[in-house]
């Protein structure tokens, strides 16, 4: 089993809101991360498969359908979006870190043929990381 | 849903490697030029991991404010801009970044009680870094 993690890069824009919290709730809990004008980070995302290495062409997975996939379901729909107007998934789900992990996870894991998705890493700056492997 | 949230942090602190049961030539034999009676220092990055559900209500695993305010409290407020040899945790311990990983797991892992302490990686220079999970295997 061999792992392989293609990374890209990313830029939107959040906010963080509960509507179920009150003004007060929700400015204690999420700080500065509440302002409704939002505020935009440039994520980094690690995408990390495993699979055998085929012996006839000594891949885990084409690396160029990978690069395709991951552009095509997950940078096309987030880049430059403000995530919590412009994708239904965060209507009524917070866009932090941890659910924009799982999110991708999602769009991705039913997309790969070839190799396995283990992990999912994103940055939304350089010290601060989620990581996400498909666990319930 | 289970994610794994991983903050970066910083401190700079000073130590020497030696231990008092060896003889000096066997210290610096072993240590080398970690061995210089005087010490030497390090920028140490520090990379704490916590493990748990995603709240539904608020989105996160824990709050980072909350985890920031220990870590500042409890380890950077204690470790940064000082010598571990002269900590109280490191009597009778060789402060290398081995046991200073695993002393800033336990700190967490006694002491933060939000999520559950995954894994503490401590990068001492850029060419080398310890990892410590509380003696479980450290997920890649």
């Amino acid at each position: 089993m061999v792992y392989l993690t293609r990374k890209a890069e990313f830029s939107a824009s959040h906010y963080y809101h509960n509507p179920e919290f009150t003004a007060q709730e929700n400015q204690r809990i999420f700080g500065k991360c509440n302002n409704p004008n939002g505020h935009g980070h440039n994520y980094t995302l690690e995408v990390t498969v495993k699979g055998p290495v085929d012996p006839d062409s000594g891949f885990v997975v084409d690396l160029k359908q990978l690069k395709e996939t991951m552009n095509r379901e997950v940078l096309d729909a987030l880049d430059h979006r403000f995530l919590n107007k412009e994708l239904p998934e965060f209507r009524s789900t917070i866009p932090t870190t941890e659910n924009l992990a799982i999110n991708i996870w999602k769009r991705l894991e039913p997309k790969l043929s070839l190799a396995k998705l283990h992990r999912i890493r994103l940055y939304e700056t350089p010290d601060l990381f989620v990581d996400f492997y498909g666990e319930q | 849903m289970k994610a794994y949230l991983t903050r970066r942090y910083w401190f700079s602190a000073s130590h020497r490697l030696h231990c008092d049961a060896l003889s000096p030539e066997v210290n610096r034999e072993i240590y080398g030029k970690c061995n210089n009676p005087h010490g030497h220092g390090h920028n140490y990055a520090v990379e704490v991991t916590v493990a748990g559900q995603v709240d539904p209500t608020t989105g996160m695993v824990c709050n980072l404010a909350d985890l920031d305010a220990f870590v500042e409290k409890n380890i950077l407020e204690r470790f940064d801009r000082e010598n571990l040899n002269l900590l109280t945790e490191f009597k009778g311990v060789v402060p290398t970044t081995e046991n200073l990983c695993i002393e800033l797991f336990n700190k967490l892992d006694a002491g933060f009680h939000l999520a559950r302490t995954e894994k503490v990686r401590v990068e001492e220079t850029m060419l080398n870094s310890f990892e410590y999970a509380g003696g479980r295997e450290v997920r890649h």
